[in-house]
């Protein structure tokens, strides 16, 4: 449980963090929160040569509206989001995603950037941002590039950006007052889900129902066509390819999808 | 006023609180000075054959001073439990095979212990897999063999085929059968395992340990090194846990001792998670076979269990422990007939030890599920029929069919006082309705009334209590704390008969120097055992004092009392301090005691749960407990010892379980995937109060330790299947996952996918 030695940098800007990342590449790992990051380099199951530390980057840390959206720095933690008040007028789904995340300590550590940068297919936030829609800001000493959330999870751990690239900013559309649930089933409270779903005006976003966070768009379409919920919830697994461990298999997956789909819509719905 | 039966706080906690404890690797004693750090290089197979061990690149690492094989060792591989094939012996590192994950296959010293972390990545195995055992059914196959010396995976079998007779049931109107698993779990104590070890110009050990027995230790690791056990000084810091998983030396202790004599320096070593979730004894692991028989007016009259237990890889205590099942089989009920078989069988995983509990939960989960069971056939209440079964207060002392003598008992009223307390009958009005009106959220209420054994096959211990001249008391206890509060208890006790306040009582226990003969913490033993040896030693001392006291003062004996820490003339002003009696000769006694017969206490758990029929989920709503252990010395530490074993009862019953893929790789080695429980998948628990004394020692207690993981996990298991056995189902394996409630549901269902 100690990890595979290695060099630590604190930079003092995101500049300073770009410069690094340019340099080393993918020998290099930024570090956010530590969380996801922490556990794997203990199991030595990654061995990065150098550490960036970007978690006191207080130029990451926001949350602010911008015209039609809430802009939220990479750096903000879950403990931020949860309580940001912004949010909560603004997006309240995020906000209320951000709470169902770890316990206590994990959330003043873990950050919005770093939960979406590692891109498990079991996270919450990931699923969210997708359901909202949202927008990722990655820049690198090449520039600065927006790509839509549906762009950016390309596989289990795996995403769209660049090794010389740092998340910088999510971007949310301002949902205000659209009806929203998240809905996170687990065996204990501060387990990940084993599956969850979250809506947002009408989008849903299911976690751990394949290789990345999904969007469950029958259900969507259906909606969108006038559907009643039930008959809607009933297609949240369509399209989907959950994962099997000891928590659940395929079909139970699946199942849960559904009902899952079922109650968020109508809680959503106000019911 | 007595201090007995009130709730002293613990005198342990400002120092947890604030400082902190010291655990074994927190040390910092000059003996450790300059000590090499073990790292173990395990194994990742399961079941192997080792072809090569190459050392070279690990030898040349930073900070490496050593890297030992088995080649290098001069110990012979060694039987953890007496009565299995000699062939079953383990060796202290794998040698030739591997059986399990987690085996140690070499050891590492280093400067530093992260060096050890390198150095032991760069230790290169060859191995050839061989097909793993990890089911007790493929173990009793005999197809693949871990020992093949040995011909046969059976490690000991208890009671044989001709322990069951034809007729058995023959009497019986209903007789019902039934499969069930009493899984394997993790202890996982917070403190993981740890030893260190120095050895002295005098050709001593000194072995600093985590374990619940300094001196069963010291014996131990004396024989597996084959010194004088005189040469083995043991001690035991702080201890963060142990829940049975601590008992005794693991063989990891001796390989730190003999790795710091032959290299020369003193070594320490303690384990990360990961390793403890695979090297550390693990419990339970039953798979038992449960069949009974009676009558339609709700009379049971025969009983029979036959249990297959997983030793794991190498036969260790876990091997024993089938044999409290069968003693306990029959549970609090006056069965006529009882039969009882246990083969114990060897498989490519963790070896298995004891657990709080150790035996006896596994005897009341089957019991108590055997009796729903038979309850639903018969289509009667559970509590009635369980109230119908029970022998009266006046049978006691109550001899079972397993042999054992349960002291005393009022099992009727256990059950009685927790159905009121519950409000039984509103809560089945309140089931029936949510039935009616197909709710997702059903009631299910479980019962469950059980006895156990405490203070089994160990009744002694000894103490020693001195009062000093500067007024203050030290306690010497052959006992060994690690969480159960004994520096206050026994603190209570010397005091009661000294008058002295426990703030001047130190209890001092783990230095095999200091303390020679102690047998430990372990089956819910230590108040009747050490604690009542502590009360006695005190009133021997309370004794000598008056006759010292009587001299000086010119009294009758008879005449004089001991109270405030003084000896008085009764009602006149003239007395001594035990203080000045102490300074003019010291005043200490030393007492052995020896309870002769174990004591039996019962109880009554009632868990109500809420089960989610579309997710499968189960959340314990509410527990309300009976734990009858006899006269209560402290409230708050009883209460406490309750909490802890209904949280890890309620666990067993619905998170816990350790799981091997079908190559004997473990699945839950971390605690994202082993359930352990926190305080948000817990109710509040309901703690009702039944004292029935024992006449076995002169306080009246009985052990309470391990009472909560016994009753607790049946009632939970009991309440999930109620709340699905509207849709015809009878019985759901533990732990009660989502996963599994919602497969039975689904299966009932007739496999539709709802
Ligand atoms: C006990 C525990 C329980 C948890 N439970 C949950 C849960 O229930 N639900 C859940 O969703 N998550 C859970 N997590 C994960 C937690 O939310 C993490 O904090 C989060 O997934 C990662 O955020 P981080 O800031 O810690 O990232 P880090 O661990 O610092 O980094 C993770 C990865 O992202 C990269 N990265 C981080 N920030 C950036 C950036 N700005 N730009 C580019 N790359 C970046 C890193 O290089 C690394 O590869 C849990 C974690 C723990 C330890």
């Amino acid at each position: 449980m100690i990890p595979v030695g290695f060099a630590y940098e604190r930079p003092s800007s995101v500049d300073g963090a770009l410069a690094l990342l340019a340099e080393h590449g993918e020998e290099a790992s930024v570090m956010a929160g530590g969380h996801s990051l922490l556990p794997v380099m203990k199991l030595r199951l990654a061995a990065p040569e150098l550490i960036i530390d970007i978690s006191k980057l207080s130029e990451l840390s926001y949350v602010k509206v911008d015209g039609d959206e809430v802009a939220i720095g990479a750096g903000t933690r879950h403990s931020t989001v949860e309580r940001s008040d912004v949010l909560a007028a603004e997006s309240p789904l995020l906000a209320g995603v951000a709470r169902t995340v770890g316990d206590p300590q994990v959330r003043h550590r873990g950050t919005i950037g770093g939960s979406l940068a590692h891109a498990d297919p079991a996270s919450d936030l990931p699923a969210a941002v997708l359901a909202l829609g949202g927008t990722v800001v990655l820049r690198s000493p090449r520039g600065t590039r927006s790509v839509p959330i549906t762009e950016f999870f390309t596989g289990v751990f795996s995403t769209a950006k660049e090794p010389d690239e740092l998340l910088v900013e999510i971007r949310v559309p301002r949902t205000g007052g659209a009806g929203w649930a998240y809905e996170k089933f687990t065996r204990r409270a501060n387990d990940w889900a084993i599956v969850g779903v979250a809506v947002v005006d009408g989008r849903v976003g299911l976690v751990n129902m394949g290789q990345t966070p999904l969007r469950a768009t029958a259900t969507e379409e259906a909606l969108a066509g006038g559907a009643s919920i039930a008959d809607a919830a009933a297609l949240a697994d369509q399209g989907t390819e959950p994962p099997e461990d000891l928590a659940g298999t395929k079909e139970y997956r699946r199942h849960l999808a559904r009902v899952l789909t079922r109650r968020a819509l109508t809680t959503a719905a106000g019911g | 006023m007595s201090i007995m039966g009130t709730r002293v706080r613990r005198v342990e906690d400002p120092v947890f609180l604030t400082r902190g404890a010291t655990y074994t690797d927190d040390l910092t004693d000059e003996r450790l000075s300059g000590a090499l750090h073990l790292t173990f290089v395990r194994s990742p197979m399961a079941h192997a054959r080792i072809t090569g061990v190459d050392t070279t690149a690990a030898r040349e690492a930073p900070g490496v001073v050593a890297v030992i094989t088995a080649d290098e060792m001069d110990l012979e591989p060694t039987k953890h439990f007496p009565a299995v094939p000699d062939a079953m012996a383990r060796p202290w590192l794998a040698k030739d095979t591997v059986r399990f994950v987690g085996e140690p296959v070499a050891a590492v010293l280093t400067e530093h212990a992260y060096q050890g972390e390198d150095a032991a990545e760069l230790v290169e195995v060859d191995y050839d897999p061989l097909p793993a055992v990890t089911t007790l059914k493929q173990a009793l196959a005999d197809e693949t063999l871990l020992f093949p010396e040995a011909g046969t995976n059976l490690a000991v079998a208890f009671g044989g085929e001709d322990e069951f007779s034809d007729d058995l049931f023959a009497d019986c109107e209903v007789v019902v059968t039934q499969e069930i698993v009493n899984q394997r779990v993790a202890a996982a104590p917070l403190e993981t395992r740890g030893a260190a070890a120095a050895w002295g110009e005098d050709g001593r050990v000194t072995l600093f340990a985590s374990t619940q027995n300094a001196q069963q230790t010291k014996g131990e690791v004396a024989g597996w090194l084959g010194v004088d056990p005189g040469l083995v000084h043991v001690i035991t810091p702080d201890v963060g846990g142990g829940f049975g998983a601590k008992i005794g030396a693991d063989p990891e202790f001796a390989l730190v001792a003999w790795l710091a004599r032959h290299v020369g320096r003193p070594v320490r070593w303690n384990e990360s998670r990961s390793e403890n979730m695979t090297g550390m004894l693990q419990g339970r692991a039953q798979l038992q076979t449960i069949t009974i028989g009676g009558n339609r007016d709700g009379k049971v009259l025969a009983y029979r269990l036959d249990v297959l237990a997983d030793a794991g890889a190498y036969p260790r205590i876990g091997v024993a422990l089938p044999t409290f099942t069968r003693m306990m089989a029959g549970g609090v009920y006056d069965i006529p007939k009882v039969e009882t078989r246990a083969r114990v069988l060897v498989t490519n995983t963790t070896s298995t030890g004891a657990y709080r509990g150790a035996g006896r939960p596994e005897a009341t989960a089957a019991i108590e599920r055997a009796i729903d069971l038979f309850a639903a056939e018969i289509g009667k209440d559970v509590a009635e029929v369980r109230k119908l079964n029970v022998p009266p207060p006046d049978a006691f002392p109550y001899t079972n069919k397993g042999g054992a003598q349960y002291d005393s008992g009022e099992y009727a009223k256990a059950i009685d006082t927790v159905l009121e307390a519950a409000g039984y009958q509103g809560l089945r009005a309140e089931q029936k309705a949510r039935r009616e009106r197909g709710e997702v959220l059903q009631l299910g209420i479980g019962l469950s009334c059980f006895v156990e054994i405490t203070a089994g096959g160990m009744t002694a211990e000894d103490a020693t209590v001195e009062v000093h001249p500067d007024g203050t008391v030290t306690v010497l206890t052959g006992t060994s704390p690690h969480g159960q509060g004994h520096a206050t208890a026994w603190a209570m006790l010397a005091s009661e008969k000294l008058g002295i306040p426990v703030e001047k009582i130190t209890v001092k226990h783990g230095d095999t120097d200091l303390i020679p003969k102690g047998i430990g913490t372990m089956g819910s033993r230590s108040l009747q055992t050490g604690g009542v040896a502590v009360y006695q030693a005190a009133g021997e001392l309370a004794d000598l004092a008056k006759q010292r006291a009587a001299d000086l003062l010119e009294a009758n004996v008879d005449d004089l009392e001991v109270a405030d820490g003084a000896v008085r003339v009764a009602g006149t002003g003239t007395s001594i301090t035990l203080a000045e009696l102490a300074e003019k000769d010291q005043l200490r006694i030393e007492s052995h005691w020896d309870g002769q017969m174990p004591s039996f206490p019962f109880g009554a758990h009632l868990a109500v749960v809420e089960l989610d029929i579309e997710s499968g989920k189960a959340v314990v709503d509410r527990i309300l407990t009976i734990d009858d252990a006899g006269t209560i010395l402290n409230p708050l530490l009883a209460e406490g010892q309750r909490h802890g074993g209904i949280a890890q009862g309620i666990a067993q019953a619905l998170l816990e379980e350790v799981v091997y893929d079908a190559d004997g790789n473990p699945l839950t080695a971390t605690f994202a995937d082993y359930g352990i429980p926190s305080a948000a998948e817990l109710p509040s628990f309901t703690l009702l109060t039944m004292e029935t004394p024992t006449h076995l020692n002169p306080i009246g207690a009985k052990g309470i330790g391990e009472a909560g993981t016994i009753g607790a996990t049946p009632a939970v298991q009991s309440a999930v299947c109620d709340a699905v056995a509207h849709l015809g189902i009878r019985h759901i394996d533990m732990p009660a996952t989502p996963l599994r409630v919602w497969t039975a549901i689904n299966a009932a269902q007739n496999g539709s996918d709802a």
